[in-house]
This record gives structure tokens, C-alpha cells and sequence, in this order.
């Protein structure tokens, strides 16, 4: 006598705290193990492309926070450079490292916030106690920089916005000099911990093959063992003067990607301590006044300055013909911006490239054949934040 | 860099030369002009030929214009590990031809192609599951096009008679206004004749 089974949909989310968002996952089950997982997104779409066609350069630029909002500024970095590359835009060199520094910062607060979230999906709930401290002190350094500790619109084309007090570099090279014993803490929960190895290790397994046919690209990618990143392979701003090594996974399961994360963090805060010991002076914008605005001072003595100012924040600046792509390794992965200028004040098409999308897009076949408690350990892992995936 | 690109537009113009109908390099970058039908072909080629090896699809760009007799364009955006290249594919196609998909080639296509489909209603042959990606179940035309408006046609929100969501059509209070800042002086046509014959006059 054969067995008659029938499979059970379960709809996952959209609101479910493992789902990291609002991400309605729509299951198949044959008893406790997954057969199809069908995701739904686009529950936090909000047409930031649209919206951006409809901007000038200025306006466009705090969209690119909204996306990953768990690491603002590398998102901002992308659109900068874009337009940066059409205008051929000269950034001042202290401003290169100040973007640095604020890059290496959003990917310790988005490494944090993945490795004590991964934790908490699968039992552990001290790691995010721990880890949510830290993102607080640097949260404050965003909001020391420009104003606001999430939505930061820092990174302008051109430079950044303003120029860092000099107590803020100290806190920053303080934190550094602490934060390792933090990321100590951290592993001391979770890397040798046997609930966390028994839900991790063999879970959510990528080949080197598979990963590359599903675009995927950061961590995703190096915890499958493939040497890719895009700060070393295609080096913009300062990161080729930057002495940094690069975590690479063996087997690529979820346990590979979490240790690939906290050795990233490591090497992070050692950019930041090279970044604040080579930090030279000098101005942190452009000085091209077509593409920058004045200085506050400048307004009330040059008519040229007031000039400029009122241009600058009406028509904003235009941008010459034509397409360009360009991609950084933001902490989920590359995050690119494709940006087409018909030469107007406006981005004719801006599309946004989200890591998070392609990674997303496996989870059927990374979770096919696993337990449903595995769900969240593989979501987990992939790192999923809506802002970047639904745009 | 340049150098090397150079030479990947000359090998894959070589190779390739009946189905490229244009190449060029532009801010450091490789973009090569293909026709919808020859999509496939050329893309096999660009994976698995040994000076390309872009093996992987990093996304995939539809573009609008609508007064151009091939009103779409698409871009794919291709990267290698290998050659630590990038290469831009562009095909132009007007709205009632359909492109062949990619998925058979990159699995990662499939949720791009559904988004470009989404957003601007392409059909893309031979797709496993073309649905909507990005927009609310049931959403009408495709957002992206430029004679979408921006606005949209219909607003969601909560109904307390009818205890439950609605749409409706959307109502503004005040009419979406979107300025024309473009300074009059810059734009206006004679202006930038005077100044291209500038530019020229410099060149020479």
C-alpha cells in the first residue's frame, strides 16, 4: 500500500518577525520540509525610480537612503559616483576619506544589525542587545556628520556635505580601538555556540557556479569562495591607498556568510583607523561653484555666491549626455546605479541595482529540500532588508 | 583599462560582426548595440567565449522613449570575474515585438525580466512565470512608462464604513506642480549654437 501525501501552503509573513520586512513567503510543504517557496514582494515599493526621474540631482540623492536603510550612506556613494562620472567632477581628497570612513561605518552598523538578527531568528537573543548598543554610538556619528542618524543625505556630487569636526575623528578612532572587543563579545555567543552551529552549518548551501548564475555578489558570493570585491577588484575612491584583507568562505553554507560578516567587521575598523590616520586637510567639495553651492559666508559678500546659491537650488546643476554604471560593494553586495542624463537638470532613468533582489530571487532553490525551521536561517543569512529589495 | 576594452570591442566586433550593429566606448565603459532577435546569440556568446566570460547578468535596465519609433530599450548589464570587465548591451525594440527571455541562460534573469515586464509591460518569450513583481496584486498599466503619471490613477486607504481597504481614484488636494526650472537663457536654442561654435573654435 503506497502512502497518499498532499501538500500544505503556508503563507509566511507579510508581517512575521523572521521575515525581516514585510516579505510574504508562500510555502509548500510535505510535511516539514519546503518544497517550493514562492516570494512575493513588493510590499514596500514606493517608485524611487519614478520618483527619481521627476527630481533634479539634489532632490534624488536622500531617495538612495530610503533603500537600505540599515546602511544609508553606501547607497548615497553609488548615485554620487554616478553622477560625479558624467559631470567628470574632480572630489577633493579629504572628502574621499571622509566618504570612506562613513562607507566602512554603514557596513559595521549593517553587519551588526545581520549577525544579531541571524542570532535572534535562530534562538540567541542577547547577540541584538549587544550589537543594538553599538549601532547606537555609530548612529550618533552619522548624526554628528550630517544632522540625522538614519536618512543622513551626507554624500553630495562633488564632495561631501559638510566637513567633520575634529572631536568626532577622535570618538570615531576611540570606537575603533574598542569595537574589536565587541566583536570578541559577539563571537564569544555565537561562533562556537552549538544551537547556533547546529542551525547554520550545511544550511542554505551556494557552489561557486550556482552563485555566480544567480548574480549574486558580496558576501553571498565571497562565502561561496569566490575573491570578489568590488573595493579591491575595481578600486574607486581610496580603497587601492587602504591596506585590507578579504574574508573568504570554504563551504558556503549560512555559517561561512556569518563569519565571513565578523571578520568584514574587523577589517572595517581597521580602513577606518587608516582612514583617520592618513586624513589630510583640505576642503570636502568641489570647488567647481556650477556643481557645489557657496559657503554660508560668501552669500552675504559675492553677488556670484548668491548667484550660484539660488541656480543651484532651483534649476540645480545639469548633467552632460549620456549612461553610466557604476557599482560599489555596499555591505549586502554591489549596489549599482545606471544612470541615463539627457542632459537636462533631471536623470532621465536611474535604475538601481539592489543586491538584495538577486539574492532574494534564490531563495527557492537555496531553501528547496530544507525544514521550515530553516526559513528563517537562510533569510537570515541572505541578509534581506525591503527598503533596497521593493525600492 | 581603456586599452584593454579597446581590444574586447575589436574581438567581439570581429567575431560577431553581422549581429553588432553599433559599439561603443563611452566614460570607460563598453556598450554594444544589438538586435532583439540576435539577443540570445550574442549573449551564449559573451558567457562562454574565452575573451568574454561575462558570466554573470548583473541587471537588466528598460529604458522609454516615447517619441522614438522603437520606443524601448533595454540594457543588460554584464560583469566578468575572470577579465574584471564590464559590458553594456543595449537593444532597441518598438512595443509590439517581443524579446526572447534569458532565464535558459541566467537563472537570476527571471525576476529581472518580470520587474522590466512590470514596469513597462515587455513581454519577454519563452519567460517560466512572467507575473507582476514589484506592484500591488491586481495593478493596472506599468508605472515606469513616461506617460505614466507620476501621481498614478488610483489611491489606496482604510474605509471605516465599509471596514476593510478600498481604491478609488486619486484625489489631490492640490495638483501635482512640476516646475520648470531650466534657466531660459542657457536652454534657448541660439544660445547654445553660440556656444558650440565657441567650443568649436577652441577644438581648431
Amino acid at each position: 500500500m503506497t502512502k497518499k501525501t498532499k501538500t500544505m501552503s503556508l503563507n509566511f509573513g507579510p508581517q512575521h518577525p523572521a521575515a525581516h520586512g514585510v516579505l510574504r513567503l508562500i510555502l509548500e510543504l510535505d510535511g516539514e520540509v519546503v518544497e517550493k517557496a514562492d516570494p512575493h514582494i513588493g510590499l514596500l515599493h514606493r517608485g524611487t525610480e519614478k520618483l527619481i526621474e521627476q527630481k533634479t540631482y539634489t532632490q534624488a540623492l536622500p531617495y538612495f537612503d530610503r533603500l537600505d536603510y540599515v546602511a544609508p550612506m553606501n547607497q548615497e556613494h553609488a548615485f554620487a559616483l554616478a553622477a560625479e562620472k558624467l559631470l567628470e567632477v574632480e572630489v577633493p581628497i579629504r572628502a574621499k576619506y571622509i566618504r570612506v570612513i562613513f562607507c566602512e561605518i554603514g557596513r559595521i552598523l549593517s553587519h551588526i544589525l545581520n549577525v544579531t538578527t541571524q542570532a535572534l531568528d535562530v534562538g540567541a537573543l542577547t547577540p541584538s542587545l549587544w550589537g543594538f548598543e553599538e549601532r547606537e554610538t555609530l548612529m550618533t556619528f552619522y548624526e554628528r556628520a550630517s544632522g540625522s542618524r538614519l536618512h543622513a543625505n551626507y554624500f553630495r556630487t562633488g564632495g561631501v556635505h559638510q566637513d567633520i569636526p575634529l572631536k568626532l575623528v577622535e570618538d570615531i578612532e576611540k570606537f575603533c580601538r574598542s569595537f574589536p572587543k565587541i566583536i570578541d563579545d559577539l563571537e564569544g555567543l555565537l561562533t562556537e555556540n552549538r544551537i547556533f552551529k547546529q542551525r547554520n552549518v550545511d544550511i542554505g548551501l551556494v557552489t561557486k557556479q550556482e552563485a555566480l548564475d544567480h548574480s549574486f555578489s558580496g558576501v553571498m558570493l565571497r562565502g561561496s569562495g569566490v575573491p570578489w570585491d568590488l573595493r579591491r577588484s575595481q578600486p574607486y575612491e581610496v580603497y587601492k591607498d587602504l591596506d585590507f584583507k578579504i574574508p573568504i568562505g570554504k563551504n558556503g553554507d549560512c555559517y561561512d556568510r556569518y563569519l565571513c560578516r565578523i571578520e568584514e567587521m574587523r577589517e572595517s575598523v581597521k580602513i577606518i583607523l587608516q582612514c583617520i590616520e592618513k586624513l589630510p586637510k583640505g576642503p570636502v567639495k568641489s570647488i567647481d561653484g556650477k556643481i557645489t553651492p557657496p559657503k554660508r559666508d560668501d552669500l552675504k559678500q559675492s553677488m556670484e555666491a548668491l548667484i550660484h546659491h539660488f541656480k543651484l537650488f532651483t534649476e540645480g546643476y545639469r548633467v552632460p549626455e549620456g549612461n553610466v554604471y557604476t557599482a560599489v560593494e555596499a555591505p549586502k553586495g554591489e549596489f549599482g546605479v545606471y544612470l541615463i542624463s539627457d542632459g537636462s537638470n533631471k536623470p532621465y532613468r536611474c535604475k538601481i541595482r539592489a543586491p538584495g533582489f538577486s539574492h532574494l530571487q534564490a531563495m527557492d532553490y537555496l531553501i528547496r529540500g530544507h525544514m521550515l525551521a530553516d526559513v528563517p536561517a537562510v533569510l537570515g543569512s541572505l541578509d534581506i532588508v525591503f527598503g533596497e529589495v521593493d525600492r | 583599462m581603456l586599452e584593454n576594452l579597446k581590444k574586447l570591442e575589436k574581438k567581439i566586433n570581429g567575431e560577431l560582426a553581422s549581429k553588432i550593429s553599433n559599439s561603443l566606448i563611452q566614460y570607460d565603459e563598453l556598450i554594444i548595440e544589438v538586435q532583439c532577435e540576435d539577443l540570445i546569440h550574442v549573449v551564449q556568446f559573451l558567457r562562454s567565449n574565452e575573451n568574454c566570460k561575462f558570466r554573470q547578468l548583473i541587471d537588466i535596465a528598460g529604458v522609454d522613449y516615447p517619441e522614438d519609433e522603437k520606443r524601448f530599450h533595454l540594457i543588460y548589464l554584464f560583469l566578468s570575474h575572470e577579465k574584471n570587465t564590464r559590458i553594456k548591451l543595449i537593444t532597441k525594440f518598438n512595443i509590439d515585438q517581443t524579446v526572447q527571455s534569458l532565464t535558459k541562460i541566467f537563472p537570476s534573469a527571471n525576476w529581472m525580466e518580470r520587474e522590466v515586464f512590470d514596469m513597462y509591460g515587455i513581454k519577454f518569450k519563452n519567460h517560466p512565470d512572467l507575473r507582476r513583481i514589484l506592484t500591488d496584486y491586481g495593478f493596472k498599466g506599468h508605472p515606469l512608462r513616461k506617460d505614466f503619471p507620476m501621481t498614478g490613477f488610483n489611491e489606496v486607504r482604510y474605509s471605516e464604513k465599509e471596514k476593510k481597504v478600498i481604491y478609488e481614484p486619486v484625489k489631490l488636494e492640490q495638483n501635482y506642480r512640476n516646475f520648470d526650472f531650466e534657466s531660459p537663457w542657457e536652454g534657448t536654442n541660439y544660445i547654445k549654437e553660440i556656444k558650440n561654435l565657441e567650443k568649436d573654435d577652441k577644438k581648431n
